[in-house]
């Protein structure tokens, strides 16, 4: 017995909607989040992690309303990321309800806010979310870079290198996605997620790509993920997630069934 | 049947609160310490860091309260993560290395929380997730709990009781870790009853129908 790898079924949510795009355009309709979230809930998600990609600052509110519902509802813990700047909106996010807050752009412009984040809260509830592109060519060593505004602005910081600072401020995990990967269904970036889960002593969320079972089961054997995230394969109802699970422990991977 | 809340100031009471309702039990949030016996019961939660939570209970009279509550008139109390932490003597969260003695905590159940690293644990921490337990003395508590169940735990340091008769479950992280405790009418759990769906449920039911509460 052991601790459970976690299978999480991300949420994108723009203006109290659930959405799913490819490489963060071609955004398709897929729902409404308690709904959502109470059937991964009733399939034996272990988490929920919701993304906020409202464009527009004043329905921002919205999500501390739809974090307020789930929460209401759905009794497993909750991450919320997306617009995360100041200590009041993660106050705000965990006042709703939120258990974890993700902190992604904020991390790249002020790191010292993760320090801050974390002496305040505890770094129980800060997750540092890294977007990641390789930025190698093939005839180099591999090398990933940090991407922010939805993987268009790269920032020159290398990928391991911030993860293992992240963790030295106080993150308590890291939400590894793969820019290259995300919304592909080609499976996580394999090389990504094994570098930074061996470089750092905190969970490693792995994130972006995940198109069928197999690529669960590779983040963990593979990539060494501690958490394998995934989004269209769990809302457009391809799989559910206790397959999900099944699939995982049928490869020796430990599983809450 | 009331079920007290502490409501001390600190995160966010909102899953627990709801947890209660959904076992149809109408919790009381109580938000001063002179209403403590207004509860038959009573739910400490907790988070963030213990040399904080331990300074806002003791600055506002919270402690004293706490303390002749349920150790003068035995109201059962239930600490959860950070809230059975501070049941213990004292704490090494936030001490460095040399002072041994570490920070005061409430000392309802005699043991010290220290890191997992010096427990020996080369996990990685915190130790995020749901995790089986294992209990080691009968206990109401865990009542239809079977052992091998999930609960889901977030934390980096750990209850050590001094005394293994107050050790009520356990859960492996690389080494033994502390998941529930008693002494008395004292609970404390490290994982997050209300965070553990149908497991934490259960768990709840059974401190709320226990004897005396």
């Amino acid at each position: 017995m052991t601790l459970a790898t976690r299978i999480i079924p991300c949420l994108d949510v723009d203006a109290g909607r659930v959405v799913k795009g490819v490489k963060f355009v071609d955004i398709r309709d897929a729902g409404d989040p308690v709904e959502i979230a109470r059937r991964y809930d009733q399939q034996g998600a272990d988490e929920i992690t919701f993304l906020d990609i409202t464009a527009s600052s004043d329905e921002r509110e919205t999500m501390v309303h739809v974090v307020e519902q789930v929460a209401s509802e759905v009794f497993i813990p909750l991450t919320v990321g997306g617009g995360i700047r100041k200590l009041e909106d993660i106050r705000r996010m965990l006042n709703a309800g939120a258990d974890k807050v993700g902190i992604n752009t904020a991390a790249v412009f002020t790191p010292e806010f993760v320090g801050y984040a974390a002496d305040k809260f505890g770094s129980q509830c800060i997750v540092v979310a890294i977007d990641a592109k390789k930025v190698s060519v093939e005839s180099e060593e591999d090398r990933w870079e940090i991407f922010t505004h939805g993987g268009r602005k790269p920032t020159g910081l290398d990928a391991i290198e911030w993860a293992v600072k992240m963790e030295g401020l106080g993150a308590g995990e890291i939400l590894l996605t793969s820019m290259d990967r995300d919304g592909t269904k080609e499976g996580f970036d394999i090389g990504l997620t094994r570098n930074i889960s061996e470089a750092v002593n905190i969970p490693v969320i792995a994130s972006g790509g995940v198109g069928n079972l197999d690529h669960l089961v590779q983040g963990v054997l593979e990539g060494k993920a501690d958490a394998v995230l995934a989004a269209s394969i769990f809302h457009f109802g391809e799989y559910t997630v206790v397959q999900a699970k099944k699939q995982m422990q049928a490869q020796g991977i430990e599983v809450r069934l | 049947m009331k079920v007290g809340v502490i409501d001390y100031g600190v995160g966010n009471l909102g899953s627990v609160i709801r947890a209660l309702e959904e076992l149809r039990v109408s919790p009381i949030l109580i938000n001063r310490a002179i209403d403590l016996h207004i509860a038959d019961c009573l739910i400490l939660p907790g988070v963030g860091n213990f040399s904080d939570c331990i300074q806002i209970l003791d600055s506002n009279d919270w402690s004293s309260a706490l303390r002749d509550e349920v150790i003068g008139y035995e109201r059962p109390l239930l600490g959860v993560c950070l809230g059975m932490q501070l049941l213990a003597s004292a704490s090494m969260e936030g001490v460095d290395g040399n002072q041994q003695e570490g920070i005061s905590g409430l000392g309802f159940i005699p043991g010290k929380v220290v890191h997992l690293r010096s427990l020996g644990c080369t996990q990685r921490v915190p130790h995020v997730g749901w995790n089986s337990i294992k209990s080691c003395n009968s206990d109401h508590l865990f009542r239809n709990i079977p052992d091998g169940t999930d609960f889901y735990f977030v934390h980096s340091y750990a209850f050590v009781p001094e005394d293994s008769k107050n050790l009520l479950a356990t859960t492996e992280y690389d080494v033994q870790v502390s998941a529930a405790v008693r002494s008395g009418h004292v609970w404390g759990t490290q994982f997050h009853p209300e965070k553990s769906s149908r497991a934490g449920f259960q768990l709840l039911r059974n401190f709320i129908d226990g004897e005396g509460c």
